[in-house]
């Protein structure tokens, strides 16, 4: 099977077994994505305190690789402030609209596994829709 | 002539390339079919010795690209069965001729009339109807499908009993399903509701020899680029008398018979409704594609593609988890399906990687897709050129691909 190493193990298993699908309970704030053109949607639910993001959990309905990214997303911005959070988004968009970009050493997985869909423009939607809904969520949340 | 698979795929220049390394297996002709030869050369040919704008020269180019317009223009009358040449409008596309309708045709209904659509349209069958609706006061009705995919002629028939339908506008082939609709009955049951019949044709001109007289249809329209043709040029074929009453699309030249700062008269149809230059080059290289067409034979077309979709009604329901959506009782090379737990997307750039274009999504019929519950579906179309073998090759990729995601 020729997958041009998109369809990565770590894709693959967080979309088949995602570690953070679901509902919160006590859900500070709520943010969702939608992509008209393919039906798919990402909502997360957020347990902040204060600006922190203590818990986030994400329901997906999507392809692997925007199920994939829903749930590394969620492992990656646990803990972090609403800052960090979003600029993190910010990095993940620009990885895809400059080609140029190297990986950079630093990179996180959650991010790292999503480079090969600069080969595949019409996929990038499907990685970037859980961030749309991260950044909306988080424009909600207030000290 | 004989039908032999091998002969026509030779006549596609295309189908030797590779992608991603591997034989290009395109099962995505219901969005745009591969051009033949013969129309490359066609348009090469144009643009290399007899090209010049029509209409309007004098000079000796400009009267051969004009017979050679005009001679697609007769082209297109003979293939369809049209009572007179005069009666082919040549258009962008699809698109644009359900605009043109919508538009003119639309402007001499009145608040109170109604148009009925299907559950099923494309939304180039859908969107100027609710333009239309926004604009004029008119109602738009929306005919049900049944949960195998087949217009529902029950329903349709009490959309019409209260005579304030003015038009009925429904495909005559699924671009999703790819069911084809009895659209002499629907003609039937428009008449004698004292409406009138728009057919799309997009899909149907590919599959099925079309006769507009047998159709029963008032407007009947197609685009070039499914058809073997280059996109960019589509065709508006309706009665004369109906173009007649209708005002013009677009103003501009071409379209016109005297002008003034006062007021300007229109010309003849069909020239009323071609304003500007139109799409000289494709306008011929329809024509070529209508012949190659012809040459191929419908009988041998559509006898190809029973052999295909009997193939394809056997072999893709042993995908395991694969489940083809619609089951209309006459259907052509156009299968939707969706597949446990592997998203469309997926499907589609994991079968792209290996050769193989389908089309994922909601093939701009969102409230069909919606009808049946679905969000997007994967879609295999085939044409002239498509093998058994493709087929098989498709059945077993996916086969791979859900070993992989499920």
């Amino acid at each position: 099977m020729e997958t041009d190493g998109l369809y990565s193990d770590l894709i693959i298993s967080r979309a088949k077994s995602p570690l953070y699908a679901g509902d919160l309970a006590d859900v500070t704030v709520r943010g969702e994505g939608r992509n008209p053109v393919c039906g798919d949607r990402v909502r997360l639910s957020l347990k902040c305190e204060g600006l922190r993001i203590d818990a986030l959990a994400h329901q997906t309905r999507g392809c692997a690789v925007c199920i994939a990214s829903a749930d590394l997303l969620a492992g990656l911005v646990t803990g972090w402030n609403r800052d960090e959070a979003l600029a993190a988004g910010q990095v993940f968009t620009d990885m895809f609209s400059d080609g140029t970009v190297p990986a950079a050493d630093d990179m996180p997985d959650a991010f790292r596994v999503f480079f090969p869909l600069r080969q595949h423009r019409a996929r990038i939607g499907c990685a970037t829709l859980p961030w749309t809904a991260l950044k909306e969520a988080l424009s909600d949340a207030r000290s | 002539m004989t039908f032999d698979v091998n002969v026509i795929r030779a006549q596609f220049p295309i189908l030797s390339e590779k992608v991603h390394g591997k034989d290009l297996v395109f099962l995505d002709s219901a969005a745009s079919a591969q051009k033949p030869a013969a129309v490359i050369d066609s348009m090469v040919e144009t643009m290399r010795t007899q090209y010049a704008n029509v209409h309007r020269g004098l000079h000796w180019m400009s009267e051969r690209a004009t017979e050679a317009c005009e001679a697609a223009r007769s082209r297109v009358a003979s293939f369809l069965n049209a009572p007179a040449r005069e009666e082919i409008i040549f258009t962008r596309n699809t698109t644009e001729a359900i605009n043109l309708v919508a538009t003119s045709y639309g402007s001499l209904l009145k608040p109170g009339q109604a148009v009925v659509i299907s559950e099923m349209e494309h939304h180039a069958n859908l969107v100027p109807w609710q333009m239309l609706r926004d604009r004029a006061g008119i109602e738009l009705r929306v005919a049900p499908v049944t949960d195998d995919g087949e217009l529902d002629f029950e329903a349709l028939g009490r959309l019409l009993e209260d005579g304030r339908v003015a038009l009925v506008a429904v495909t005559h082939m699924s671009n999703v399903l790819g069911g084809l609709v009895d659209v002499r009955r629907v003609a039937d049951m428009a008449h004698a509701a004292g409406a009138r019949i728009l057919v799309d044709g997009s899909q149907a001109i590919v599959h099925r020899k079309v006769d507009v007289q047998e159709t029963g249809a008032d407007f009947y329209v197609f685009t070039g680029h499914k058809l073997y043709g280059p996109s960019g040029v589509g065709v508006l074929w309706a009665h004369r008398e109906i173009l007649e009453s209708m005002p013009p699309y677009q103003g501009g030249g071409d379209m016109i018979s005297t002008v003034s700062f006062e007021k300007s008269t229109w010309a003849q149809v069909p020239y009323k409704f071609e304003a500007g230059t139109p799409a000289i080059v494709e306008i011929i290289g329809l024509g070529a594609a209508i012949d190659w067409v012809e040459s191929v034979g419908f009988d041998a077309i559509t006898a190809h593609e029973k052999v295909l979709t009997d193939h394809a009604l056997k072999v893709l329901p042993e995908v395991p988890g694969l489940r083809l959506i619609g089951r209309p009782a006459d259907k052509g090379g156009v299968f939707s399906f969706v597949m446990d737990d592997v998203h469309p997307h997926d499907m589609a750039t994991l079968l792209d990687r290996n050769g193989i274009a389908i089309r994922a999504g909601q093939h701009c019929a969102e409230p069909l897709i919606r009808r049946l519950g679905l969000t997007a579906t994967a879609r295999a179309s085939f044409a002239a050129y498509t093998t058994r073998e493709e087929i098989d090759l498709l059945a077993g990729t996916l086969v791979r691909i859900r070993d992989m995601l499920v």
